[in-house]
């Protein structure tokens, strides 16, 4: 079924402005989306009626606080079909989801000469933790290459598979170029040789269903503010067996089962892994966000995105000067591009003038921005709440900018 | 015309663009097409402006008392940013650059222009012309 999409914008109280006195043309959703009017009420609603600490509070607030922030942890076991809530880990967002991994997970069972690996397309953050990690125990990093496409070599990622990878940290969907990764095949053939992998699902999660169960990956990390969620919460999946054979993360309150001075012993998971009085309200209100994906349905946010994006790249491909970047046959609602004889910066701020919103640069991306022969490229990137008519603003933009340097 | 005088007039020019925020860009980008060319040889990490984050090449030399700037970026607004400071500053004594007041980028609202990140890039870009103009007091006043 096809979605609503002006009855569903009316949802976003933020779109409705203008920007430098033209209509706001949101498209830099894989930065961060925007966020409902039911996931505003309800953090504002936590703040008005509900604030308390939770689990050790002996009232009604915390009662109640502590029974809406549990019912978030189930319902995002329910959107990545986990087996069970305490494979469900609430950080502060995919960077420290991963840095969480490298922490605890890498420092216990990756040693001197054992190999990670991870691929070209990475983001920062699913680089820098593990570079981190690998100066301090003697750990090697592999690294996937790319074609031109922008999707990775799978051939070459067999062959860095050994005996010696103990973990394959790749990411789902590229925030850069949109690409999808063959993730079920990567995470099968990792596990022929006995290592465990880590999905880094920052931008795979607000597009395609992604069900733990069925990937069978190890860890997934995300974020909740690129799900119409707030800022500064994410969420680390793992298996259980996994998670409890790991040391904890942080030390504090809500991790521990009993403290003395003679020692101390932990608590179950999660919390063994959730030191501190968490993001309360925000984890409340991130239950809004992802009700709202739900009740869209995981296929026909899709469908309407993929809609867009090929709607996009047929739009904008006519135009002279145009060079795509990243046209990898599997990809999410991302289009990033070039345009001949331009720095993506001065498009972005050409853009800007004209009410859209865009990401120019490296996309937090660099390595793989030297492997494309590129200093950055311009990313506008769809959420479900875009229309084709704010394409056609981004396309005549383009065409008057493009037009500067090609003639 | 001193510097409060091409600071007026840039202040001026801007204010003819309007608050239309298309037309006040392309403005500057047409401006950084006036700039003189920059010898390729010289865009090295040494005279790259640290603090960009597009990349700025700046020199600066002096003659008869007076300093010279010469800039080039890889990107067009930047460029024409860097033409309207070397405008301003450029071919005045080391004193004057060096505690110049640049009260025209607030007036020509260049912030929302180019956003907060650039605006720190121009910052930067400030400081090193300020601090060319710096050592060539200092080296004037030496009598070297």
């Amino acid at each position: 079924m096809s979605l609503n999409i002006e009855k569903l914008r009316g949802l976003f109280p933020i779109l409705h402005q203008e920007v430098h006195g033209k209509p706001l043309v949101y498209f830099d959703n894989a930065a961060t989306t925007q966020k409902p009017q039911a996931v505003i009420d309800a953090l504002t609603g936590y703040y008005q009626h509900d604030n308390a600490n939770i689990h050790r509070g002996a009232h009604a607030l915390a009662d109640r606080s502590t029974q809406y922030f549990e019912s978030t942890r189930e319902a995002v076991r329910d959107f990545i079909h986990a087996k069970e809530a305490a494979e469900i880990i609430l950080t502060k967002g995919t960077t420290e989801s991963i840095n969480l991994v490298a922490a605890t997970f890498g420092r216990k069972f990756i040693g001197e000469g054992d190999e990670i690996i991870i691929s070209t397309l990475e983001h920062h953050s699913n680089i820098v933790p593990w570079q981190m990690l690998c100066q301090e125990n003697g750990a090697i990093l592999k690294v996937i290459p790319i074609n031109d496409a922008g999707e990775i070599e799978y051939d070459e990622f067999l062959k860095l598979l050994s005996k010696r990878t103990k973990l394959v940290s790749i990411v789902h969907a590229s925030n850069a170029l949109g690409t999808i990764n063959p993730v079920k095949e990567i995470i099968a053939k990792a596990h022929e040789v006995g290592a465990r992998v880590l999905l880094d699902g920052a931008q795979s999660t607000s597009h395609l269903t992604v069900d733990v169960q069925a990937l069978d990956c190890d860890f997934l990390a995300f974020s909740a503010h690129k799900l119409y969620g707030p800022t500064g919460l994410g969420v680390l999946y793992g298996k259980r067996e996994i998670l409890e054979s790991m040391p904890p993360y942080q030390g504090g309150g809500e991790m521990i089962k009993e403290v003395s001075f003679d020692g101390t012993t932990y608590n179950e998971i999660p919390f063994k892994f959730e030191a501190g009085t968490p993001n309360i309200g925000d984890v409340i209100a991130f239950k809004k966000a992802l009700d709202f994906i739900q009740d869209l349905g995981k296929d026909a946010i899709k469908a309407h995105e993929d809609e867009l994006l090929q709607y996009a790249a047929e739009q904008l491909s006519e135009i002279k000067g145009f060079i795509p970047v990243g046209v990898a046959k599997d990809k999410v609602s991302v289009l990033s591009f070039c345009i001949n004889g331009m720095h993506p910066f001065d498009v972005g701020v050409m853009l800007d003038a004209r009410g859209i919103a865009v990401r120019t640069g490296h996309h937090c991306t660099q390595p793989l921005m030297k492997r494309l022969g590129l200093e950055g490229t311009v990313r506008a990137s769809f959420a479900v709440y875009n229309t084709k008519s704010e394409i056609d603003v981004l396309a005549d933009a383009v065409q008057k900018i493009a037009r500067i340097k090609n003639k | 015309m001193d510097i409060k005088e091409v600071q007026e007039e840039i202040i001026s020019e801007f204010d003819i663009l309007g608050d239309d925020k298309e037309s006040t860009i392309f403005y500057i980008m047409e401006l950084g097409g006036n700039l003189d060319a920059f010898p390729e040889e010289q865009k090295t990490e040494e005279n790259i402006i640290k603090g960009c984050q597009s990349k700025v090449w700046l020199t600066a030399s002096e003659e008869d008392g007076k300093v010279h700037f010469h800039a080039d970026s890889n990107t067009d607004i930047t460029k024409g940013l860097i033409s309207l400071l070397i405008r301003v500053l450029s071919g005045r004594k080391p004193s004057e650059i060096a505690y110049a007041d640049l009260y025209f980028i607030d007036k020509i609202g260049m912030g929302s222009i180019i956003g907060s990140q650039r605006s720190n890039g121009l910052a930067a870009m400030i400081k090193q012309m300020k601090l060319y103009a710096l050592a060539f007091d200092a080296k004037l006043n030496a009598g070297i």
